[in-house]
């Protein structure tokens, strides 16, 4: 039986995160990780400027050729874990092996959601979240000389999709259910601003509709069906109304899950010598003081690295985790962090400044004092100010409307924050 | 390690090193010839805050546990775990913003119209960082951290 002090299953930001907080602490320990994917580890969000066009193959590479051998991992790419035993401390896995471990991640990562939706089977539908997904699309658009695209899902996953298959010349559609794009990540000021550069970049936006079932002809898609009976005939359909953590793992072995695999501040879950990270947990969130799972890159690698060093005995304890995306459409940067829309009587604090002719727009949220969410448009170099301002959770009522200036700096704040960061301690204390 | 510490009873508010630092990172390192050729892609790393009559500049603060080298998502950001030192690979950057959007201390420049990020390397290159060198009143020195009680 193959044993390892150390058993990573995934391969992505919170697997090499882990890994490289393993090795700051255990540079011997006996480490392997156990990946579905037959790749060695990949930008995942570069998969759009792949299909696009923007880079090379090359540049998808996470980490340097060597990495593993490096960092001294046993890497199993291409063999999935199948079960979790937490008593016997072994994962099982599809090339018929029981990996024993003394520790455990769980790095899965999500699933793209696949709606029972008829049609859905045909040649020609795809989910955008894996480089093998990149490069189904890319054989299937180039071997069948598709020339137009429907999009299910306006979210950001979506949106990557629609921006690399215009890149490549496609007609595109895209069809949200919500009144706006971006619904989840920006407000709705933004989200127009969304709507205009798509519709620049010459996208077909339809929002507040679905597509009902996709038709094929011959085992291939040919077209769709909105809810409003509209026909809009198409190449090609990328499902993109979202992940879910995949949890399937650790369910059977047993392990407390609610949406994600519920972890304390060590990225701990409730079985022994297991823990999880990344965008298949669910951590804890400073706002709100919840647990969440927040699906993004700086999480999953800030989890992973806590969870690493946990799991080498170090004691590192994860500060919470914060919302926030930054995407550019039609060129246009939007960055967004924490609240984006809650209702004014909820005691939030507004204020917002709108400039259409230069599309830039500029609105934060306050509480109580505190700064907890930011919308930028256009302008969006101030954004990590003020996302270190949410994480600090200092008082920030005073600056009032300099939180939405060009010119906000660490000179406008509190000198003992400012201190703090200028010695380069960072935001949270 | 070292870094770019200011003095801001010292900062004039002249900006020269905003200018030392966009010709430091130019092709040619010549101040006409990277403001007439290169203008489009002249990003100053150091950025001179302002509040009333008091201003600084502020640049990468080489941050322990670096948030922009957790937040990259191409690997063009990292970190070295012995020295500290934060590193940047135009090559690898694609202009996603990750950096810029977690930097808490604004110090991610963007290069527009290189679409890439563009932080201080504390020109490694030179004898001493080029701001440092230019400022005319002392207001920027190379230090350890805690060297100097700043701003």
């Amino acid at each position: 039986m193959p044993d390892s002090k150390y058993l990573v299953i995934g391969n992505s930001a919170a697997a090499v995160g882990a890994v490289e907080a393993i090795r700051a602490i255990d540079p011997e320990g006996s480490l392997t990780i156990l990946s579905r994917e037959s790749e060695p580890v990949y930008s995942r969000p570069l998969i759009s400027y792949l299909l696009g066009g923007k880079v090379e193959p090359a540049a998808l590479a996470y980490r340097p050729a060597g990495f593993y051998r490096a960092m001294g991992v046993e890497a199993k790419l291409g063999v999935s874990a199948t079960a979790i035993d937490p008593a016997a401390r072994t994962v099982a896995a599809y090339d018929g092996q029981a990996y024993g471990y003394d520790r455990l991640l769980i790095a899965t990562g999500g699933r793209p959601i696949v709606p029972p939706l008829e049609g859905s089977e045909l040649a020609g539908v795809f989910s955008f979240t894996t480089l093998a997904d990149a490069r189904a699309i890319e054989t299937f658009i180039t071997e069948q000389g598709v020339g137009s695209a429907v999009v299910i899902g306006g979210g950001l996953i979506g949106l990557k999709s629609v921006e690399a298959l215009a890149a490549r010349g496609l007609k595109v559609s895209v069809v949200e259910l919500a009144e706006r794009v971006l619904s989840i990540t920006l407000d709705q000021a933004a989200s127009a601003l969304a709507a205009e550069a798509l519709a620049e970049s010459g996208v077909e936006l339809i929002t507040g509709n679905t597509v009902e079932r996709i038709h094929g002809r011959a085992g291939v898609v040919s077209g769709v069906t909105l809810a409003d009976g509209r026909r809009l005939d198409c190449g090609l359909v990328i499902l993109a109304i979202g992940v879910a953590p995949d949890t399937s793992l650790a369910e059977t072995a047993g392990i407390a899950t609610d949406r994600g695999i519920l972890v304390d501040s060590t990225m701990a879950t409730s079985a022994p010598g297991i823990y999880a990270a990344g965008d298949v947990a669910q951590a804890s969130e400073i706002i709100s003081g919840q647990k969440r799972s927040i699906p993004i890159w700086p999480l999953a690698v800030a989890q992973g690295r806590v969870a690493g060093a946990a799991m080498a005995g170090g004691d590192a304890r994860y500060p919470g985790g914060l919302a926030m995306n930054s995407v550019e459409i039609g060129g246009l940067a939007f960055i967004s962090a924490g609240l984006t829309t809650v209702p004014e009587d909820d005691g939030l604090v507004q204020l917002s400044r709108l400039e259409p002719e230069t599309k830039t727009y500029r609105k934060v949220m306050l509480q109580d004092g505190k700064l907890v969410g930011y919308v930028l448009v256009g302008a969006v170099e101030r954004a990590g100010i003020l996302t270190g301002l949410i994480q600090s959770g200092i008082q920030v009522a005073e600056l009032g409307e300099t939180l939405l200036s060009d010119e906000l700096g660490l000179i406008h704040l509190d000198p003992d924050y400012r201190a703090r960061l200028l010695a380069g301690k960072g935001a949270v204390a | 390690m070292k870094i770019i510490q200011a003095i801001a009873q010292y900062c004039m508010n002249c900006r020269l090193c905003e200018i030392n630092c966009m010709v430091a990172h130019s092709s040619s390192r010549d101040i006409i010839t990277a403001f007439r050729a290169e203008r489009e892609r002249l990003t100053s790393r150091v950025t001179v805050e302002q509040s009333g009559p008091r201003t600084f500049p502020v640049q990468c603060r080489f941050c322990q546990d670096a948030p922009c080298a957790v937040a990259c998502m191409t690997g063009a950001i990292t970190q070295d775990p012995a020295t500290g030192w934060v590193a940047h690979d135009p090559d690898k950057c694609v202009g996603c913003w990750m950096c810029v959007m977690v930097c808490p201390n604004g110090a991610m420049a963007r290069d527009v119209g290189g679409h890439v990020t563009s932080k201080c390397d504390l020109c490694a290159a030179l004898d001493q960082p080029a701001c440092v060198a230019g400022c005319p009143n002392g207001a920027l020195v190379l230090a350890e951290r805690d060297e100097v009680e700043n701003a």
